[in-house]
């Protein structure tokens, strides 16, 4: 498993695009929302916290074909299948290294990106805390979807049809405890359902994953 | 005899061709008698005005959305735990039906809600799952149309079932978390005392019935055709060997 996942992060990192592909989205979404919707601070302020998870969700969704796409194009995917690892536990490790090179850069670029759309300075710890929650939940919802897709030409859109009504109550959770934080009110809720759904999805959907994934081999 | 017999094709095309024009005949005499009734025969409500009468297109329409959904999720988990085509075909069958009236239900209620909330859309907590349930219907249809290998399709549109049934449990606890809504409570419950009206009430339980039979002669319909749709593929493909 680690040798895996060392592959997947050596192969994220060294040939390019995959690893700065989330983090670069997310700097763009960013930087232009102040461009279109004004530079007043108040006005910014409000909607920061909705702006910055959307854009950490966009993020994830934009690299979500990659998971096992690559993969299974040059074959990989089915000696790994052959190999004595579990599929659930493949693909459990296929979400971390997702994670890993998407999700955690977002999670530590957030702050900074908060400060360019002026978040008020109690909304930080929560907002920071939220995304490090919520994104390994977008990454094994996004591998279950890119396990449905994998076998397709132009998976795709399809991709994002499937797992776009399936990160909402991530995205609600976790929007409310950034909303919630940045105005200084009690975050306990949805922080507890936020971890909830992670813990529920990173639990049980790899088996769900992997059947799918089993599925597609076949 | 059990219930499995029909899972034999043969045997559903049988007892489906024999049940379907009753059960159409029914859906339509409901639809008829409930919305003649509905629409020309009960006064006008005293706060709605004639906006009421939408009701008896709304409602239905919105609870076979969801009984749509829950009948899918069972044909999948049929599919998943016996393997019988004719479950995963007509779990196949029923989507489109569910996602029209999903369609039906968001519409009637735009336009309902346009004279009387002023809009034709808010995030209500309930516009919001219908909107999600629609998503669900639309990627578990696309994703049908996508494969060509029958088997793997329906592998993989029932674990889609599953998973999405989860998720749209989920989702409606989470809107309802996110956003206090404009939309009146539940017109009709088994345990409440209070629903509407008798008036309206009554022409209500007619469509309600006719709806369902309505749905029900669909799938059986859209089942038959998927089947014989099959049965044609294997043929082709057995002269295309010999």
């Amino acid at each position: 498993m680690i040798a895996l996942l060392g592959r997947d992060l050596a192969l994220a990192v060294r040939a390019g695009g995959g690893f700065g592909l989330g983090l670069a989205f997310f700097l763009i979404v960013t930087v232009l929302v102040p461009f279109g919707v004004g530079p007043e601070p108040r006005l910014l302020a409000s909607i920061a916290p909705g702006i910055l998870w959307l854009g950490a969700l966009l993020a994830c969704l934009l690299s979500l074909d990659r998971i096992l796409a690559l993969d299974w194009e040059d074959g990989t995917l089915d000696l790994m299948a052959t190999a004595p690892l579990p599929m659930e536990a493949l693909v459990s490790v296929k979400a971390l290294a997702h994670w890993l090179t998407t999700g955690l850069p977002l999670v530590l670029a957030a702050p900074a990106m908060g400060v360019l759309l002026s978040l008020p300075a109690p909304g930080y710890l929560w907002l920071t805390l939220g995304l490090a929650l919520g994104t390994p939940a977008l990454s094994v919802i996004g591998t279950f979807g890119a396990a449905l897709t994998v076998g397709l030409k132009r998976g795709g859109l399809l991709l994002s049809l499937l797992v776009l009504p399936l990160y909402v109550p991530t995205l609600i959770f976790g929007a409310e405890v950034a909303r919630r934080g940045a105005v200084g009110l009690d975050v306990a809720t949805p922080l507890a359902m936020l971890a909830g759904i992670t813990c529920g999805t990173i639990a049980l959907l790899p088996f769900a994953s992997a059947a799918v994934l089993k599925v597609n081999l076949r | 005899m059990s219930l499995w017999e029909y899972a034999n094709p043969k045997k559903f095309l049988g007892l489906s061709g024999a049940v379907l024009p009753w059960v159409s005949a029914g859906a339509a005499l409901c639809l008829v008698v409930g919305l003649v009734w509905g629409f020309f025969l009960t006064p006008d409500a005293a706060r709605f005005q004639s906006t009421v009468k939408i009701i008896y297109l709304h409602v239905p329409a919105a609870l076979m959305a969801i009984n749509a959904w829950i009948m899918m999720l069972v044909a999948s988990l049929i599919w998943i735990v016996r393997r019988h085509h004719v479950s995963a075909l007509a779990a196949k069958a029923a989507a489109p039906v569910g996602m029209v009236m999903t369609v039906i239900a968001l519409v009637t209620g735009a336009i309902w809600g346009q004279p009387m909330w002023g809009t034709w859309w808010a995030w209500d907590p309930r516009l919001t799952s219908f909107l999600i349930l629609f998503l669900f219907y639309l990627g578990y249809i696309a994703l049908w149309d996508a494969i060509d290998n029958p088997d793997t399709t329906a592998d993989l549109t029932s674990i889609l079932c599953l998973v999405g049934s989860v998720f749209a449990v989920l989702s409606r606890y989470a809107v309802l978390f996110w956003n206090q809504g404009l939309h009146q409570g539940a017109s009709l419950s088994l345990d409440k005392e209070e629903n509407v009206a008798d008036v309206f009430y009554f022409p209500l339980l007619v469509c309600i019935a006719g709806f369902v039979l309505l749905f029900l002669a669909l799938v059986l319909l859209r089942t038959r055709t998927e089947i014989r749709a099959r049965r044609i593929k294997a043929l082709l493909a057995r002269e295309r060997q010999a």
